[in-house]
């Protein structure tokens, strides 16, 4: 189903949560709302779940398959909402769990007891939980509970589906095999869904696009290697992962600090301008020698094995520290030592002017 | 016992000595005060005989009290667990103006004395008060009648039920509602199926106090009761009575009534705390982490 979201603004009391939030989801994706807390991701999502309404205006809409819904309650919106902490209903079985929203519709629209006994069965094998009908939720672990949250909320076969920090409470491993389940299911079932999030790593990884929220504003809308490498503004580059900022001057079309040069895209800027560089770590590259006019000097001061890239950090003349990712191989072809003196280089940075966002 | 453990426990824990002053002064203290005049009751009660103590039963007055006061917690207990159940949903599932005033309202009889409650009642339902005059009219009487016994009951019980929800509904959040009505159920069912599963033993806890004190009470009925036997007089007032007539064979005879239903209120309150423990702590093991926006 798709869903528009238009000129959406929310606030309690003073706190401004949605800012003239305007967006649009096509059928059949799988959307990431993005940011930290308090930027107005989970108040959007409950907005389109109809369990928040927006501060009146008479353009702010939100329409499900172009029809505007304002008037809907939350029951009659078909929307399948898995809430952080489950709620699953802690007196009743897994098995009534899953059935409630079957055995509340109105009578004449009530499935037959053999027919819910099918359904439940079947969404119990979708989420492989098969002869756990019987459990109390209490009795489950964490990803089971939000399994079943899952299936409750599929068995009144929903348009969307609307998932608030689901994974939010899992530990690592939990939460990595659930996403990975989740997007199959997502392509398998054929549904819209959306996603809240404050984990980037799982925004980019399941999503078909990233909407990043921040201070009740959407920051950016893309695919994730989009936003990764098109980052619009300082805050998603800030937010997206680590990233190493340094403090730099406008001259000549460039951004200068120490012997770095960075070419600005718009040589309009006037020299002078504080800019703001942002590099990624595994943009930086290490030599013993200096390489080119942009190399800086540094001196090791750590260097962490554990992972698939090692992770070194390092210390500029200026005592600023710098975080360099490089892969094992290239650690061991340098040699390098806690002490060392390097060179580092930046082979990719974004450059951010105040007021003049590039 | 190694050395070393014996003065671990020697530095973790107080002298023997103090310990045992401590336990058994609270022990007499208790004894003395609360389980000595309790157990007088059932002896002044029985000292005359089984036969003296059921003919206090007999006595059209003694009967006469005992229907006025099922009658009064059996009107003032469901109206209050309307009202309880009412009031902390409101509280703890809405936002509004004036929340904080109505929590403080909802005490305010255990703030006042039952007396000046009772008072309140004749100054606005009494023949010189506000509605009384008014409420004459149509012929009804209010105060030393029984709806005036039975309106001081529900004042001074009004807090019972509410008090006991308010923090067990605000601790369980209302996101199990959203869930069922997300689910297509409509505010009957959530309430039915949801909400009302999730604070039962609450409530029963709620009730089981209401009504200990709904029966118990006397300053408040004692002021808008007409003290006439066989009239409006509730159980506690006849005891009064009697015992003011030194009859304390049936005085303690009445009262032992009181007694045993305070005995059974305090075990289906022990139970029934058992089982609020059971359910906060099945609620506890649900793994919660900060972090929503």
């Amino acid at each position: 189903m798709s869903i528009e979201i238009q000129n959406i603004s929310k606030s309690f009391g003073a706190f401004t949560a949605l800012k003239d939030i305007s967006l649009k989801i096509e059928n059949g994706e799988l959307v990431s709302l993005l940011g930290p807390s308090g930027s107005g991701k989970t108040t959007l999502l409950r907005v389109i779940a109809g369990m928040e309404s927006p501060d009146p205006n008479p353009n702010s809409h939100v329409l499900f398959f172009g029809e505007d819904v304002a008037n809907k309650p939350v029951g009659d919106r078909k929307v399948g909402f898995v809430f952080q902490h489950y709620a699953l209903f802690k007196h009743m079985s897994v098995f009534e769990n899953i059935a409630f929203g079957l055995r509340v519709r109105p009578r004449s629209q009530r499935p037959s007891e053999s027919n819910i006994r099918d359904k439940v069965n079947s969404l119990l094998k979708l989420i492989q939980l098969e002869g756990f009908g019987t459990r109390f939720p209490r009795q489950l672990s964490g990803g089971q509970r939000q399994r079943v949250a899952l299936a409750r909320a599929l068995a009144i076969e929903p348009q969307v589906l609307l998932l608030d920090e689901p994974f939010g409470a899992l530990d690592a491993k939990v939460r990595k095999g659930l996403r990975d389940w989740l997007r199959g299911l997502h392509d398998e079932l054929n549904t819209t869904t959306i996603l809240v999030t404050h984990d980037q790593e799982e925004a980019l990884e399941v999503s078909d696009r990233v909407v990043v929220m921040n201070q009740a504003k959407i920051e950016q809308v893309g695919a994730p290697a989009e936003v990764f490498h098109h980052p619009a503004s300082e805050f998603v580059i800030d937010f997206l992962g680590n990233v190493n900022v340094f403090q730099g001057r406008i001259n000549q079309g460039q951004a200068v600090l120490d012997n770095l040069r960075v070419r600005l895209s718009d040589p309009s800027i006037p020299d002078g301008e504080q800019a703001k560089v942002y590099v990624r770590p595994n943009d930086i590259s290490i030599d013993r020698v200096p390489q080119g006019l942009s190399s800086m000097a540094a001196q090791v001061t750590r260097i962490n094995r554990a992972g698939v890239q090692a992770k070194l950090s390092l210390e500029l003349d200026n005592k600023e520290e710098i975080r360099v990712d490089i892969s094992m191989d290239q650690l061991s072809e340098l040699n390098l030592q806690l002490g060392d003196a390097v060179f580092v280089h930046p082979n990719k940075a974004r450059v951010f002017v105040p007021d003049y966002t590039i | 016992m190694s050395l070393n453990a014996k003065r671990l426990k020697r530095e973790t824990t107080d002298p023997w000595w103090v310990r045992a002053i401590i336990i058994s002064l609270s022990i007499a203290f208790v004894a003395l005060m609360l389980v000595l005049p309790l157990g007088v009751v059932f002896f002044e009660a029985f000292r005359k005989g089984v036969s003296v103590y059921l003919a206090a039963f007999q006595d059209r007055n003694a009967i006469r009290a005992i229907t006025m006061t099922c009658l009064a917690a059996g009107i003032a207990v469901p109206l209050n667990l309307v009202f309880g159940i009412a009031a902390s949903w409101a509280i703890a599932k809405f936002n509004f103006r004036g929340k904080g005033l109505l929590i403080a309202l909802i005490d305010l009889p255990f703030a006042i004395s039952p007396v000046i409650s009772g008072l309140v009642y004749i100054l606005v339902f009494g023949m010189q008060g506000w509605l009384g005059k008014w409420l004459e009219g149509y012929g009804i009487q209010v105060i030393f009648a029984v709806p005036g016994i039975v309106l001081a009951t529900i004042f001074v019980t009004f807090p019972f039920v509410a008090r006991e929800l308010i923090p067990l509904m605000q601790e369980q959040g209302s996101e199990e509602e959203w869930a069922a009505i997300s689910l297509g159920a409509n505010g009957f069912q959530t309430f039915w199926r949801v909400t009302l599963p999730n604070i039962k033993w609450g409530v029963l806890y709620g009730v089981l106090l209401c009504n200990a004190r709904a029966m118990g009470e006397f300053g408040a009925v004692s002021v808008v009761s007409s003290n006439i036997r066989g009239g409006t007089n509730t159980l506690p007032l006849h005891i009064d009575a009697l015992y003011n007539d030194y009859n304390s064979v049936a005085a303690f005879a009445m009262a032992s009534i009181l007694a045993s239903l305070g005995v059974i209120t305090l075990i289906g309150k022990t139970l029934l705390e058992r089982k609020l423990e059971q359910e906060s702590n099945s609620s506890l093991e649900s793994p919660t982490t900060e972090g929503t926006s």
